[in-house]
Order: C-alpha cells, then structure tokens, then sequence
C-alpha cells in the first residue's frame, strides 16, 4: 500500500523533534554546548519536559500508521513527550486526534502485523519499540499498566474479580495464591472497595461502575507499576463518582510516586488533575506545556477553539463559539497545518504558509518549555486582545 | 409572562420486575420516577440533571408519551394526555418531540435521511404529495446541513451531523416542545457547541420550549433558565438558572456542582471547599425511607430516616426556588471564581 504523502512529510517530522530540543532549559542547553557525547546523553534522558525533572517516560518522534483497505491512516505523527515520576502529563483532543492510539503504542498493544510504528519510546532509559511480545509481556502490568474507560469490558465476566487480581500479580510475582490472595484484599482495601473479602468472591456484573473502575485501578496498581496510562478512566462514569476515582487516582500517586499519562477529552477533568498538558489534533501535538501555561496562556487557535466552545459550570457563558467544521480525514491529511481549514486566524498569516507548510513545534515566547505549532506571529498578543475576554 | 405550556403533576413511573421467589412470584417495582412535578413556559428551557438511574430520560419518556405513565398528569395546554390512547394522543405527538442522545442508533441506518425526515410529515399529513423534498430540503438547511444529501444515508455522516438529522426530524411537524435527551453528550467538544448552539437559534427563531435532560451541569448551565435536580426518582431541588448555580440549599446539589470538574480551577481561583459523596446510588427497588439522599448526606440525623422532605421554598430563600430537605441552606464558593 504506497501512499506517498505521509512519507514526504517524513523529514518535516524530524525537525519537530529538533524543535523539542531547543526547547530544553537552560542547564540543558549548558550542558550540550560541553560536547556531542554529553549533549546527546542529555537528549536520550530526555530533558524535554515542561518541569525540567528527569522523565521516566520518554516518547521521541512517536509515529504509527496503519495500511488499510482505503490507504495508509497515519494515526499519530511525529509525537514527542515525555514524563517524569510523580507527575501527571493529560493528553487532551478529540475523538481520532491520536490520543489512545499514542498511548497503546506506549503499552505495545497494537497488532504488528497490522501497525508501522516508528520513533522511540523509552521506559527509564530502555526503548520499548523493537521488544519481542515476551520481553513486553514482561513489563506491561509490571511497570506500565493501564486503566481503562470501560471497566464492564475490560473485565472478564466469567472470573471473579479476586481471580483476576491475584492473576495478574501472580504473573509477575512467583508467589503462591495465598500471598497473592492477601495482596489483593490490600489493593481491594486501597480503593477504598468496603468489605474486601466478600468482593473479592464478586464477579464484576456484581459491582457498580464506580466499584468496578475501582477493581480496575486495584489490578493496574497490584504490581507498582512506575507508569499508569489512565486511557478516558472516569468518562462512562457519573459526576460524583468520576470526582471520587480522580480523588483516588491523585492520591495514589501521592502514595506510590507514580507517573501518570491521563488522556481525556475533558478539560475540566485536565485542570483538576495534571500537572503538564499536551493538546493533540489530527495525529500530532499542537500544544504542550504545563497546565498553567496551556489552560491560562493558551497560544495555539485549536486549544483557544476548545476552551471557547466549552460551557463550565462556573460561570454563565454568552454564545458558545464553537470550531467551525470537522478534523481532517486521516487518510489524507493536507498539506501544511492539519488546523488551517478550521482556524479562525488563517488571513493573519501572510502568504499562503498555513496551507502550505507544515508549522514547527516551537516555543512561544523564543524560549522555555511551553510550545506550540502556529505560524501566527502575534499569537500573545492576539490571545490578551481577543480570546481572553471571551473566556471570562 | 409567557403562558405555560406544560404541567406535570405527581408523575410516577414503577416498572413491575418479576422476580421467582419461593412457588409464588413477589411483586417488587423499581421506582423509577416517583413524583415529579414542574411547569414549562412558552419557549422556556427547563433543564433535568441527575446521575444515571435518577430518572430524567423516564420523565422524558413519559412526556412525550413513549412510556405510559403509572401516576400523575401530563397536562399540555390544559389537556391531561398522560393516559390517553394511541388515537386520541396522535396531535399531541406532533407537539411534543424528542431527540435522542446516541445519533448513530436513533436514525434508521437503512433509509435516506430524506425517508427519515419525511416520514413524520407523511404520518401527520403535513404535506402535499411532491412537496416533500422542499420540505425536506427547507429542514436540512434550518438545521445547518447541505440540502443536496438528502438521498444519503445516515453512516455517511458525522456523530454531530447525525444529531441534527435527529433534530430535523423532530422540527418536521413544527412541535411547540422538544425534549432534547442528553443530546450533546455523544460529541466532541468542538461538535457539542455547534449543536448547543443550534439548538439555541432554535429556541429563539421558533419559540420552541425545550425540556433539556444532561448529567454535564456546564451545558445546563449554559441553556437552561430553569433547572431541576433529581435524585433517585424524585426532584431534590428546582429553581432559576442564577438559584440553583450560584445558590444551591440542598445538600445533593452542592455535591453535585462540587463534583464537577471545572476549568475554572486554572483560569480562576478555585474553591475553598470540595464536598465529596462517599458511596454509589441505592437502588430505586428498595430506595431509602423518609429522604432518599440520606444515605450519601453529610448532614442526615434521624428525621431524615423518619420524615420525607417536601418540596418547598424555604424561608431563607428567592421566590420560586424550592427545596426537599430538613437542613437546607444556602452555599456559594461551590465553584471556581473567575479571577
């Protein structure tokens, strides 16, 4: 299946992750004017991230694109990031702005016959991409375990939730099932599920949904993992109930250390829970920042367009301002910045660069950690001016 | 003031489940609404929230007669329609429609969106033979779609392109009342304020009175004047938009707008305060005695079990805003502040 566009943007895709690196702070950038060794040292711990914290999770050029009937879909391109322990990143965008896709690429979950991944994605300095099925069996569950949106299907209905627990940490652990059995009631216990023993007989249809996206968080934490990918944890869920698992999930975190990847779609859930933001659309990263520097100094038209839309509970909003028309198909996605057909700031670009090239992921103000791909020039400016009043 | 259009009264819905105990059978129901009342205005906006299980999507139901109700009146410009039968009731459908949260299996997959939108028309004899298609066209373009689709099927669309194709076809018979059933909820954000907004131009062009069931308190907030709070069958508290947000006396609703994950956490200064309900919603089969929220209160004492709370405005309280609970008392600072 050849499809020549995605492979002429190839080289585009490299010079996002150059862009990362001038984004690197200070001390960094010190340290990689001593020599190429060391600068290349610096690179592969990855000092790219928001906090300036050595990450434990590092992501590097991350594509993957899946041939199908109709071409190649380049599902995520270009993709860099990373996380330290301790700290939240959320991955924010719409349905089939790459989020999942990204994040099962991380926990290796994609068919290889059916997938082309490149890039790197590195666990505490081990790249992940290459790893045999057993090697990855290894640390899926272990170090990097997933919680996610559908806690009825992702359970089996036919195993106890005591089963299903004890499985898992007894195919990491060589323990008997008397020891497994009383880690489980401790991690049942945790979550904060009432009465251990007797749920730990339940199968899953016997709990609620919250009860049961609780089991869900026990399992991915029986085995410490240092990374939890939290895929849409709390969207089939109801308010107070999504307020009590992302209670629990921060506190956790504060227990264990753990980093956690949140992808969601809700930016209220964003701004009470991370610590860094990445805004994904069409496949690639448009914004990423901290939380502060993206949610309150926004510098890219899509993350202004989704605060915009966006009712809070907060305060009475006027006319919503949504984004005008639909993403880009991902089979073919044009040339230039994958926003630019809906982007309300095109004409403020001279020429016809919008639609011609491929923005970089830069930072926005010349330096520092907050970046974002956007050719406009005045892009401060025009968010104090014109978005900012509109948000309240 | 504008005349009211709708009254509920009392309504109550008790699905029987049969349950084999013993040789005989028990007789147990879920009380799935258990006593609503409110009034919708002429062109007003009414919003129904609550968690999954309260109730909102059967009173919907119920109004617009898909369900039969077990109790209580439905009085649509004075006519009480909650029992009438299928003949009798057949005007009254073509002034109370519905739209439905998942677009995908709420349109036929297997007819034209043409045959989607006209089949109501055809039912209600709202047009002449070969006048369709105008009709059908004029509806497409009110509700933001291209008419020249009309022949298409609805997989060819989008999740919110579809969601206007269900709003079309409830705009066909040129109803006085639309229950919007958690419309948004299935769509992107970006998606969910072009709908939101559509629904708004409705509401203003046509004088449509809507009745507006959603979980999220932001998109209520944002179209609502009035809003009621129902909890496990029961409204809890009702009053106007600025009541109830800004507001709220029932323990149950300052939980919920507690809860809420707001961004103006960020934008703005978040609130002092978080309430967090411990526990999951009883089960209406056997819901709690007196209150039915005082198994997750904070502030329950032993008349809650005993005595339940009506509905009523309380003396601390705005004309119109009522509340059913034994300690009600306003909170603010329940949400962010903008900065």
């Amino acid at each position: 299946m050849s499809n020549p566009a995605p492979q002429d943007r190839a080289p585009e895709d490299r010079k996002d992750s150059m862009a990362e690196s001038a984004a690197t702070p200070p001390a960094a950038a010190a340290a990689a004017k001593r020599g190429p060794s060391v600068a290349t040292r610096e690179r592969r711990d990855g000092l790219v991230n928001p906090s300036g914290e050595t990450p434990y999770l590092v992501v590097e050029d991350l594509s993957v694109k899946f041939p199908t009937a109709d071409g190649l879909v380049s599902a995520v391109n270009g993709l860099s990031y990373s996380v330290p322990l301790g700290r939240t990143l959320a991955i924010v965008g719409e349905s089939g702005s790459g989020k999942s896709v990204s994040s099962m690429a991380v926990m290796g979950l994609h068919d290889r016959k059916r997938t082309r991944i490149s890039g790197s994605i590195r666990l505490g300095g081990d790249e992940l991409i290459g790893l045999s099925e057993n090697d990855l069996m290894k640390i899926r569950g272990d170090a990097v375990s997933m919680v996610f949106q559908d806690p009825q299907s992702s359970l089996h209905p036919l195993y106890t939730i005591g089963n299903q627990l004890t499985e898992a940490y007894r195919v990491h652990h060589k323990v008997s099932k008397d020891v497994a059995k009383k880690r489980a009631l401790e991690m049942l216990e945790l979550v904060g599920i009432p009465n251990p023993p007797r749920r730990f007989a339940q199968y899953p249809h016997e709990f609620s949904g919250g009860m049961r996206q609780r089991a869900m968080i026990a399992m991915s934490l029986i085995n410490d993992p240092k990374l939890v990918i939290a895929d849409e944890p709390t969207t089939a869920l109801d308010v107070t109930v999504q307020a009590q698992i992302l209670d629990l999930l921060n506190n956790l975190q504060k227990e264990f250390g753990s980093a956690i990847v949140l992808i969601t779609h809700d930016l209220g859930v964003v701004a009470e829970m991370a610590d860094d933001v990445l805004v994904m659309y069409a496949g690639r990263c448009v914004e990423y920042g901290t939380a502060a520097d993206v949610l309150a100094n926004p510098r890219m038209p899509y993350t202004w367009g989704l605060l915009e839309s966006i009712p809070t509970v907060s305060a009475a909003s006027e006319r919503l301002r949504p984004i005008k028309g639909l993403p880009p198909s991902l089979l073919n996605l044009p040339d230039g910045c994958s926003f630019a057909a809906r982007c309300p700031y095109v004409e403020r670009v001279k020429g016809e660069l919008c639609t011609t090239q491929l923005p970089e992921l830069l930072p926005v103000d010349g330096a520092g950690a907050h970046t974002s791909r956007c050719h406009l020039h005045d892009k401060a400016s025009i968010y104090e001016a014109e978005v900012a009043p509109r948000l309240g | 003031m504008s005349e009211t259009l709708l009254q509920v009264r009392d309504l109550k819905m008790h699905f029987p489940i049969k349950e084999a105990a013993g040789l005989g059978r028990t007789k147990k129901v879920v009380q799935a609404v258990d006593g609503v009342s409110f009034d919708l205005k002429q062109s007003g906006s009414l919003g129904l929230v609550g968690e999954s299980g309260c109730g909102k999507s059967t009173t919907g139901r119920m109004i617009t007669r898909l369900l039969t109700p077990t109790a209580g009146q439905i009085l649509f410009k004075g006519t009480d329609i909650a029992q009438l039968k299928e003949r009798e009731l057949r005007p009254f459908r073509r002034q109370l429609q519905i739209v439905f949260q998942d677009p995908y299996s709420s349109l036929n997959p297997r007819q034209t969106v043409s045959n989607i939108i006209s089949t109501p028309l055809r039912v209600h004899n709202l047009v002449k033979k070969g006048k369709e298609l105008a009709r059908v066209q004029e509806l497409l373009e009110r509700v933001g779609l291209n008419p020249e689709h009309h022949n298409r099927y609805p997989n060819e669309f989008s999740g919110g392109q579809r969601q206007r194709i269900g709003i079309a076809r409830a705009l066909a018979v040129e109803p006085e009342v639309i229950i919007a059933d958690e419309p948004v909820s299935a769509l992107d954000v970006s998606i969910q304020a072009q709908v939101m907004n559509l629904l708004e131009d409705l509401r203003r062009d046509l004088g449509i009175a809507f009745v507006f069931i959603a979980h999220d308190l932001g998109v209520v907030r944002h179209f609502c004047d009035e809003v009621a709070v129902m909890y496990l069958g029961k409204i809890v508290e009702q009053g106007s938009r600025d009541q109830i947000y800004n507001a709220p006396q029932h323990p149950y609703t300052q939980a919920l707008l507690s809860a809420a994950p707001d961004l103006g956490t960020i934008r703005g200064v978040p609130p002092k305060e978080r309430i967090r309900l411990v526990g999951d919603v009883p089960s209406p089969i056997d819901p709690p005695s007196g209150c039915r929220f005082r198994t997750r209160c904070w502030k329950a004492e032993d008349i809650c079990a005993t005595q339940e709370p009506l509905l009523e405005i309380k003396p601390q309280s705005s004309p119109g805003h009522t509340a059913a609970c034994h300690f009600a008392e306003p909170k603010v600072d329940l949400t962010a502040a903008t900065a």
